[in-house]
């Protein structure tokens, strides 16, 4: 257990607990952030990819000579101009860098070309003839594991099959029995910022990356692979990152400008348009999943079963991890004694598909959330009763025999959303625009009711199943012009959440010292872990934390022996080293003169374990976070347009290191969720994405979001650096099925797959 | 082709420009002013949005040739020197800006809004601001931004 050095009076402000502004913040406003597509060097060329445009192909051959020959063009590159192993891949390097021989996705990269003109090498591209043979499919992730099914990989298309049991054999009846089939179709992460970066040829043979990731070292150890050189020689700096929710975990571009550049020892500059942008990076699984809980006649559940299908498209991606949230959370924050779980992840010819905020869980809960719904409607009661009724507690063991020793306010947090005060009933002459439809004018309140639904979920935070999981953090403390500053150098993305403000935060709190810079984010200190599974305060917070302990114990101590004094009860304080009295015993510039005091830490969460593969029983996850929505929504039922008129939300985050950065998390992450329900979906259709654009493939705008009431509890996890618990992830799972039960509410359809699309409403599909 | 404007007040001249290229590429790519974003180059997102003589546009769907002779104004242009634009400092003040991709574009559009409509109502600034995608903040952020720019402006 760790015991903050928190301390009460201060000079120090935007500490821990504050909200200072974020200091990128002025940048962004005035246009001067320079992020992976601003980058612009004077001798740099451009990139542009060739893609496949079947799901699954054999590539015969490839001419580049057309391409090669376009005015413009410095050199196009095939999977034979790879000098490494030509393979990448999160957690199973089983994706070419550039196909070679077979294509299993339409969006493939195939070739790549470089130009002094985006325009050039974007038509240079598809001057490149490649002859294909066209080879069966599999698009549909069920009838990939078929053993007749037209085969992905060579080894099969099952990449994970998690079982979780528990409690001894599943009944075979129970007083009440519930059940349903439930499908979720693919989210994309839309980030705003497309793939983009800089790649700069180095002279000892090496390459510069500046590009927009979640992860450098992880990207940094895929492109060594696949370019044969060593660490030290591929060098990369995060660039200004335009969003990421999982999107940017694996790799887009990486390798395709380091090899460019390489290969013509010019500056190359890689921009994806937005269509391009559909195929550069993975998606949220879709999932089918098949549910049946068993209850006695009250309500109290007796037992759980589950199958989830992820479709994890044509490369393994963190399928894996997917499969291990979804089956170890996927019957919600509520307590089984019996549990049956399966959980598959499975190779198809759709676009691959990994990371995405919420991670496995957010598919789960639509089918959990809308099965307690039924449980509640069959035993007579409502639907926060069944759900306080069953929630989880601290104390108890979760399906995997993990104990929940930290804060689980299940019913709590249901309790609060119940309790805010609805939207008032509408009357009267209504705003088009607060009316499904909106200023399409398609209705005045006919044909329109109103649905109130409730959703509660819990996710992991951090990496899990023994991965192991850390983060490294450099503080150095100097006096500079006569004022002590405090330089913070971790390679954790910032990709707009807020990390390097919480870094400030925490070095400002343990080190009394007002001027925090944050160093560029870079693979020049160890490696931050990945700025997803709400992670990062915790992790890189915690590293940051104690590196700042570290640089504090050796002040303190000079400052004790110089001043003949012990060195306990001293603290730092606005530039100062203070006594347990307040007296000035030193300042900060005076102690150190010209000399600098710098520490460096890896730190680590305490450690998970892998599960039993047969039971699926052990500590997967080091933290558990918890929320609860209750969505109100008014549906035309004649035309089956949704406005969701209230989305309120209470979550546990531990300890607000940032409370307004909390909120924004909050806001920004059940608007993610509330899409799902709603309006976001790729789809595919025979391995073909339909709609690649932001047109067709739509995100909510602020006319669609509603105002939101968010309470926050602050229970702290005791084994956590000031308590904290991970923020990010929860409001994107449990707004979603929020909105979904609210719809089911007002429409009374049962309504099983998302997103619910106008068609399920009218039943005119 | 040769392309004349005015940007941000100054008068500017690129060469060579490709016809098929849009504003926005000429902003970003030739004048060194890439403040406002690409984020999706098909007029949906609103993150590319500047004034053409004085009128919000999105500078993707705006072919470089039809720049000529016209005045604009981009993000970088809204703040006084130093001191930045109510709108600007209420964005950053309110936490409205996360990874700020969108930003340019929503800070372009609230100046829009709020040069027309100065004390605008909560629906009126969502229908305003309804063309410009945000995906971090879930919008409440940039509606107090918006809503404390026009106080702030009312009383200064």
């Amino acid at each position: 257990m760790s015991t903050p050095a928190t301390q009460t009076d201060t000079a120090t402000t935007g500490r821990i607990g504050d909200s200072p502004l974020r200091p990128d913040g002025v940048q962004k406003v005035t246009g001067e952030f320079a992020y992976s597509s601003d980058l612009w060097l004077d001798d740099m060329i451009w990139g542009a990819t060739l893609r496949s445009p079947h799901p699954h192909a054999r590539i015969r051959s490839i001419d580049i000579g057309a391409a090669m020959a376009t005015a413009g063009v410095h050199t196009v590159l095939t999977a034979d101009d790879v000098p490494g192993r030509n393979r990448v891949g999160l957690e199973h390097d089983d994706q070419p860098a550039l196909a070679d021989g077979i294509v299993r996705y339409q969006g493939e990269p195939v070739a790549i070309v470089a130009a002094d003109h985006p325009e050039v090498a974007r038509q240079a591209a598809k001057k490149i003839v490649v002859d294909y043979e066209v080879l069966p499919a599999v698009t549909e992730g069920r009838a990939a594991l078929d053993p007749t099914a037209p085969l992905v990989h060579p080894d099969g298309n099952l990449v994970r099959h998690l079982r979780i049991r528990k409690g001894g054999t599943v009944p075979d009846s129970a007083p009440v029995v519930v059940s349903l089939d439930f499908e979720v179709g693919m989210q994309d992460q839309a980030f705003l910022g497309p793939e983009s970066g800089l790649a700069v040829p180095a002279e000892d043979g090496g390459v510069e990356l500046y590009v927009a990731t979640q992860w450098l070292h992880v990207d940094q150890r895929q492109i060594c692979q696949a370019l044969a050189l060593p660490p030290e020689k591929v060098r990369l700096t995060l660039a200004g990152v335009g969003g990421a929710f999982g999107g940017r975990e694996d790799l887009s571009m990486h390798v395709h400008a380091c090899l460019l550049a390489m290969h013509t020892n010019r500056p190359v500059k890689m921009v994806y348009n937005r269509e391009e942008s559909f195929f550069g990076h993975v998606h949220r699984h879709p999932a089918s999943m098949r549910y049946e809980f068993g209850a006695d006649e009250d309500g109290r559940l007796r037992y759980g079963k589950a199958e989830i299908v992820f479709d994890g498209g044509a490369y393994a991606s963190s399928t894996g991890a997917v499969v291990g949230n979804g089956g170890t959370m996927g019957l919600g924050p509520y307590r089984f004694p019996v549990v049956h779980v399966d959980c598959f992840g499975v190779y198809t010819n759709n676009p691959p598909c990994g990371a995405m905020r919420g991670f496995g869980c957010v598919q789960a809960a639509f089918a959990h959330e809308a099965l307690m719904d039924e449980l509640a409607d069959r035993v007579g009661v409502d639907r926060i009763a069944i759900r306080q009724l069953n929630g989880m507690r601290e104390g108890d063991e979760n399906i995997t025999g993990q104990l929940i020793d930290s804060a689980a306010p299940v019913g709590e947090l249901l309790q609060i959303v119940n309790d805010l005060p609805l939207p008032p009933a509408p009357t009267g002459t209504r705003d088009l625009r607060d009316l499904p439809g909106g200023v399409a004018n398609t209705t005045h309140g006919e044909g329109v009711v109103r649905g109130v639904g409730y959703a509660v979920t819990y996710k992991n935070v951090g990496f899990s199943e023994g991965f192991d999981d850390y983060s490294t953090a450099r503080v150095r403390l100097e006096i500079t012009a006569g004022e002590p500053v405090v330089t913070v150098h971790t390679a954790a993305a910032e990709v707009g959440q807020g990390l390097i403000t919480v870094e400030q935060q925490i070095c400002r709190t343990e080190l009394g010292v007002e001027r925090v810079v944050v160093h560029a984010k870079d693979t020049q200190v160890g490696s931050g872990g990945s700025t997803s599974a709400s992670r990062q305060t915790y992790v890189t917070g915690g590293a940051v934390k104690a590196a700042c302990e570290a640089v504090r114990t050796a002040i303190l101590e000079r400052a004790a022996a110089a001043a003949r004094t012990p060195v306990a009860g001293l603290r730092l304080d606005g530039g100062k080293i203070v006594s347990s009295s307040g007296e000035v015993v030193a300042a900060l510039a005076d102690l150190l003169g010209a000399e600098a005091i710098e520490e460096t830490v890896e730190w680590r969460h305490r450690p998970t374990s892998r599960i039993d593969p047969e039971t699926g029983q052990g500590d997967a996850h080091v933290q558990y976070a918890f929320s609860a929505h209750r969505a109100v929504v008014d549906v035309d039922i004649e035309l089956g347009l949704v406005k969701v008129v209230a989305l309120d939300t209470a979550q546990d985050v531990g300890k607000a290191i940032n409370p307004a950065a909390v909120m924004g998390q909050i806001q920004g992450g059940s608007a993610q969720g509330m899409g799902l329900a709603l309006m976001e979906e790729i789809i595919v259709q025979d391995g073909i994405i339909r709609n690649p654009s932001f047109t067709d493939y739509l995100i909510p705008t602020i006319l669609d979001m509603p105002p939101m009431k968010i309470e926050v509890l602050e229970y702290a996890d005791p084994h956590a650096p000031y308590g904290v618990r991970g923020v990010g992830e929860p409001p994107t799972i449990s707004s979603g099925p929020a909105v979904a039960a609210a719809i089911r509410q007002a429409t009374g359809l049962a309504l099983r797959r998302v997103p619910v699309r106008p068609e399920h409403i009218t039943g005119t599909l | 082709m040769r392309i004349t404007t005015t940007v941000n007040g100054e008068s500017r001249q690129v060469d060579d420009v490709w016809p098929g290229e849009s504003l926005l590429y000429v902003l970003r790519e030739r004048m060194g002013l890439p403040g406002s974003k690409n984020a999706c180059e098909q007029g949906e997102c609103g993150s590319c949005t500047v004034y053409l003589d004085n009128v919000p546009v999105c500078a993707c769907l705006v072919a470089a040739g039809q720049a000529q002779d016209r005045d604009i104004t981009t993000v970088e242009g809204l703040a006084d020197g130093e001191d930045l634009h109510p709108v600007q400092q209420c964005f950053v003040e309110a936490g409205a800006v996360q990874c700020g991709f969108c930003t340019p574009g929503l800070i372009v559009a609230a100046h829009d809004l709020l040069a027309r409509e100065p004390q605008p109502s909560d629906p009126e600034i969502r229908e305003a601001l309804a063309g410009n995608l945000c995906r971090c903040t879930g919008y409440e952020k940039i509606l107090d931004a918006v809503r404390l720019a026009a106080d702030r402006m009312a009383t200064t």
